[in-house]
């Protein structure tokens, strides 16, 4: 069954988020008839999303689903083809510091020559601004914010001397330090170990609790329900959104990655693991 | 060896070009875009001869707007290049730089033909390092080579850029999504750095000829790069590796041919090949990771 006739026989999505009565002024994240294509192909359709406060929201969908492009529209690093995206009510480049982003790991160049603490203190280059240099109270909050993820004794590691878990702790740690309400992470459990799933698992909730809203982009159909409390269901469309015991259910999913039989199983097999 | 004044202020105009290159070169390394100071030393050539033939005379500044325009364009046009027309980003460069690098010797040779004038494209090449010390001015008490003089403004101005806007140049390098969404225009700062390039690959031309600008906007940030772990320590050891060419290159070029009977050899050429010898023997024999120095340092351990 295709996405579109999903969408024919059910309340669309954007309709029963629409239902949500909207208060600008606390709506982390509004986005409104957002439309993206990469060189006139289009890779996200009218989407219409508004996230409450002090949600973790995961967003899920096959891959080229566009999550990733999704988060990069939100924060201007892809251009629309349509839409509108609100920060608290403003558009995003004016409530800018509210927003804090954990790239792809991949994204970055980890031989690049600087050490932990150096990374983690560009969380903090938004609020220093332009020509002034970085002090010592800025590397003394990024020093906070590594001990906060576990890793303070590496702070003045070569970033490529870092594990790949290390690294991603490197990267949340960084977005702590730039203090935001609103996080977008992309991929923040893409292969990294055991124990640093469970610490950014933990820092999700520390977060959450501080009345902070945290977006993240997830692959793993199996730990959705454990780790998110509401999820973003995306194939191009927004296929549904909402609390994840209502939102998170087989026959959504099969909708979100409709077609793809491998997938579908897979899909099932970790809705069998999840709920078990 | 007989060494004169000359001989000192040779080593003085190349370690001052090879500094001033070195200090973008770092980050253009950094950026995996080494191949584009190649590209933009090569295209500023048609900036170069329109400034020239605007201004009508061989002053230095129309020269160096021109020049810098031209080389902003050329970035942008690889972008175009590569983005409307399909190709990769090697192509895309390889057809914007050979394009106004042609078109720049055109102009050169009409503005040569028509109006008896020295801007002469093989000077513009190969520079003349030697003749440097002969085109003097007084500056207060002083008689500076203008070349030098040039230099060394171009050099100040470039390390002020990158002190005044160290750290936005180190996050946009780094991570320029990251700098995007806290406001830092990484745009303008590639930009930025492009327009940097192209200003000092101009003001060098004449001294020292396009050749040593290549190198030095490169080697010696690479060199320095197999060294060290910190960006600052980078940008420092690069300096000294440039001023290391260039004394020992000016060195090299008038004494080792002579042993064998030769005249002495091209100060800037020399100077760029001892940059790639120091580049040789660092990556042979670095304490890091040096190809004949066991790796020392354990990726995993924690």
């Amino acid at each position: 069954m295709g996405i579109d006739a999903v969408l024919e026989d059910r309340p669309s999505a954007s309709q029963r988020i629409r239902e949500v009565p909207s208060h600008p002024d606390t709506v982390p994240l509004a986005i409104d008839d957002l439309t993206v294509a990469y060189q006139s192909k289009p890779v996200l359709w009218d989407i219409d999303l508004d996230i409450p406060e002090g949600k973790l929201v995961g967003i899920v969908g096959p891959n080229g689903a566009g999550k990733s492009t999704l988060i990069k529209a939100c924060l201007d690093l892809v251009p629309k083809a349509s839409g509108r995206v609100k920060v608290y009510g403003k558009a995003y480049s004016e409530n800018r510091s509210l927003v804090g982003y954990v790239p792809q790991r991949e994204s970055v160049d980890w031989d690049y020559p600087v050490s932990a603490l150096d990374v983690v203190t560009m969380g903090t280059y938004g609020r220093i601004g332009l020509f002034n240099p970085v002090r010592k109270k800025h590397r003394e909050e990024a020093m906070q914010a590594l001990e906060h993820v576990g890793i303070g004794h590496l702070a003045k590691r070569q970033i490529s001397q870092l594990s790949g878990g290390q690294q991603q702790r490197v990267f949340l740690a960084r977005a702590l330090a730039q203090d935001a309400k609103l996080y977008f992470m992309d991929e923040p459990f893409a292969a990294v170990d055991a124990a640093t799933e469970q610490a950014i698992v933990g820092l999700l909730h520390e977060l959450k609790e501080q009345g902070k809203t945290v977006l993240v982009v997830h692959h793993d159909l199996a730990s959705v329900s454990q780790y998110f409390d509401w999820v973003v269901l995306l194939n191009m469309r927004v296929v549904n959104a909402g609390p994840t015991e209502e939102v998170f259910t087989r026959e959504n999913l099969k909708a979100t990655y409709g077609g793809k039989l491998a997938l579908l199983d897979e899909a099932g097999q970790a809705l069998r693991d999840s709920l078990r | 060896m007989i060494w004169l004044l000359d001989d000192t202020w040779i080593v003085i105009t190349g370690a001052l070009c090879a500094v001033a290159c070195a200090l973008p070169g770092c980050f253009m390394v950094l950026r995996k875009m080494s191949m584009m100071g190649d590209a933009i030393s090569h295209a500023v050539l048609p900036g170069l001869a329109i400034g020239y033939l605007v201004a009508e005379s061989r002053d230095a500044l129309p020269m160096l707007l021109g020049a810098a325009l031209v080389g902003v364009l050329t970035a942008l046009f690889t972008q175009w290049v590569g983005q409307f027309g399909n190709v990769d980003r090697g192509a895309a460069m390889g057809i914007v730089f050979t394009t106004l690098f042609a078109l720049g010797l055109v102009l050169i040779e009409r503005a040569a033909d028509h109006e008896n004038i020295d801007l002469d494209p093989s000077c513009v090449l190969y520079g003349a390092l030697e003749m440097a010390p002969l085109d003097l001015m007084t500056l207060g008490a002083w008689e500076i080579p203008r070349a030098a003089l040039w230099l060394a403004v171009v050099l100040l101005l470039n390390l002020l850029i990158i002190l005044l806007l160290y750290k936005e140049f180190n996050l946009s390098s780094f991570d320029p999504s990251l700098a995007s969404t806290l406001g830092i225009n990484a745009t303008f700062m590639h930009y930025l750095l492009m327009s940097m390039v192209a200003v000092t690959t101009v003001a060098s031309f004449e001294a020292v000829g396009s050749i040593i600008v290549i190198a030095m906007l490169i080697v010696p940030g690479a060199t320095a790069y197999l060294l060290t772990q910190r960006l600052w320590v980078m940008l420092l050891l690069s300096a000294l590796f440039g001023i290391l060419a260039s004394a020992l290159g000016h060195v090299v070029a008038i004494t080792v041919p002579t042993w064998f009977g030769f005249d002495s050899t091209s100060s800037s050429g020399m100077m760029a090949t001892i940059a790639g010898l120091l580049f040789l023997l660092v990556w042979l024999f670095n304490p890091r990771e040096g190809v004949w120095v066991p790796r020392r340092v354990n990726k995993t351990e924690s």
